[in-house]
């Protein structure tokens, strides 16, 4: 599991909670995530690179 | 042979709609120019760097080099915009060197941003006020803080709130003077404002609510700041070592103003971000969308994508859904969705255990806004459902 964080606006996506209110079962991995979500916070796509792996929350 | 599209300003909106742009025109030429270098950066950052122990190059995460090569375009950095002839279609640009040269445009994208605004203070320090609205001045400010103990914010809007949260976790003494009676009160009801303002106090903040900066004088190597309290006139001197101003914005109307584009508060534009001159398009701090000034992140965003398309022949309004701005006050997480200005409703706010939740009704009793502070946060994503429903 790991987490991922917005580049624009610092926002975490931590893949073991996911985020149940939006639909996203703890557990989602990144990759599965739709191409078109966008970051709850500021609004940047997933789809373009701001999104960083900023480590694993084993 | 086609004209390029040149977008003035490096910054989230000029970066954002050129990237938004190329997704959808691979073969168009593409000039950005920048009085900058061009790195492209985090703004949101810039108030949450210091406990995040980030350095000012670390938020830069592209040059302008890098950028140029993502983007497929010409980068001019450290060039001004002199002039902007509408009739012709073309820029005058000045380099830092001070090399002249015309620019022709096809379309053209102003997303020049905003200047902070200057407080008219008599003595004679009034420029060491530290304001920071880009990379550049944030640098200045790292600078003249390495030395620093105590420092005064003026302003305790959310820019002002935010920078002070993060001072108090990097250990600075901080005090936050205001002339409202509470922080952040033209974004939020007075139930999530106190209940900062309550926070950050704990966080080690003095407060001076209800006061506002009269004066600044050197002080040896300190700073003597006179504060005035409004409702009686009383004075009191304040000795820091430095001041920080975040006491708003101007967008920048001057470029706009003298080549005969229609300004109000900012560059006016349409839904379709299309100003008065043919061809001309703004977004972001120095645009006002529909009389509208969004000087916010996620605005910006929905604009880009819109801008994009308008400008690939596609002509689209922008259509904003309701748009969460999250406060960066870690003592006090908060979040509020401003109702739109023309709706008539009220505030209704409830407080809860570390927390406080404000829902703004409207005279149909139907949720048009929310601001939420402290352990109240988590009911967003529920609350924009609803919003968005």
């Amino acid at each position: 599991m790991k987490k991922w964080q917005c580049l624009i606006c610092g926002f975490v996506y931590d893949e073991a909670q996911g985020l149940p209110e939006e639909g996203l079962a703890p557990g989602t991995r990144w990759e599965d995530i739709p191409d078109d979500w966008l970051c709850p916070d500021c609004g940047v796509g997933k789809a373009d690179f701001e999104m960083i792996e900023v480590g694993s929350a084993a | 042979m086609q004209q390029p599209l040149v977008i003035v300003g490096s910054g989230l909106a000029g970066y954002t709609a050129a990237r938004e742009w190329r997704k959808l025109d691979r073969e168009r030429a593409l000039v950005l120019v920048t009085a900058d270098d061009g790195s492209f950066y985090s703004k949101p950052m810039l108030s949450n760097a210091l406990a995040g122990g980030k350095t000012p190059q670390q938020l830069a995460s592209f040059s302008a080099e890098q950028m140029a090569a993502q983007l497929q375009a010409e980068i001019l950095i450290r060039h001004r915009v002199l002039q902007l002839d509408i009739d012709n279609r073309t820029l005058r640009l000045r380099s830092d060197t001070g090399a002249e040269r015309t620019l022709a445009y096809g379309q053209l994208v102003l997303a020049l941003g905003a200047d902070p605004v200057r407080l008219p203070l008599n003595g004679d320090a009034g420029n060491e006020l530290l304001a920071i609205n880009d990379l550049q001045d944030y640098k200045i400010f790292r600078q003249r803080i390495a030395d620093a103990k105590s420092l005064l914010v003026l302003g305790a809007g959310f820019v002002g709130c935010e920078f002070a949260n993060d001072l108090l976790l990097a250990g600075y003494q901080v005090t936050v003077a205001d002339p409202m009676s509470a922080p952040m009160q033209r974004l939020v009801p007075p139930a999530i404002g106190q209940g900062l303002a309550q926070a950050l106090e704990q966080a080690g903040a003095q407060w001076r609510l209800g006061w506002a900066a009269a004066a600044v004088d050197h002080h040896a190597d300190q700073l003597r700041v006179t504060l005035r309290r409004l409702a009686d006139g009383a004075e009191e001197s304040l000795v820091v070592d430095r001041v920080v101003a975040a006491v708003g914005l101007r967008p920048r109307r001057e470029l706009a103003q003298a080549a005969g584009l229609k300004t109000e508060r900012g560059i006016v534009t349409d839904a379709c971000l299309a100003t008065s001159a043919s061809g001309v398009y703004a977004l972001g701090d120095c645009a006002e969308i529909n009389g509208e000034l969004l000087p916010f992140v996620m605005p910006i965003m929905h604009c880009a994508r819109a801008l994009a398309k308008t400008l690939c022949g596609q002509t689209t309004p922008v259509v904003f859904p309701a748009m969460p701005i999250v406060v960066k006050t870690p003592a006090y997480p908060n979040v509020v969705v401003i109702p739109p200005a023309n709706v008539a409703g009220e505030w209704r706010s409830e407080q809860q255990d570390g927390g406080a939740k404000s829902l703004f009704i409207d005279s149909t009793g139907k949720l048009r806004g929310f601001a939420l502070g402290g352990t109240a946060v988590g009911e967003k994503a529920g609350l924009l459902q609803t919003l968005n429903g």
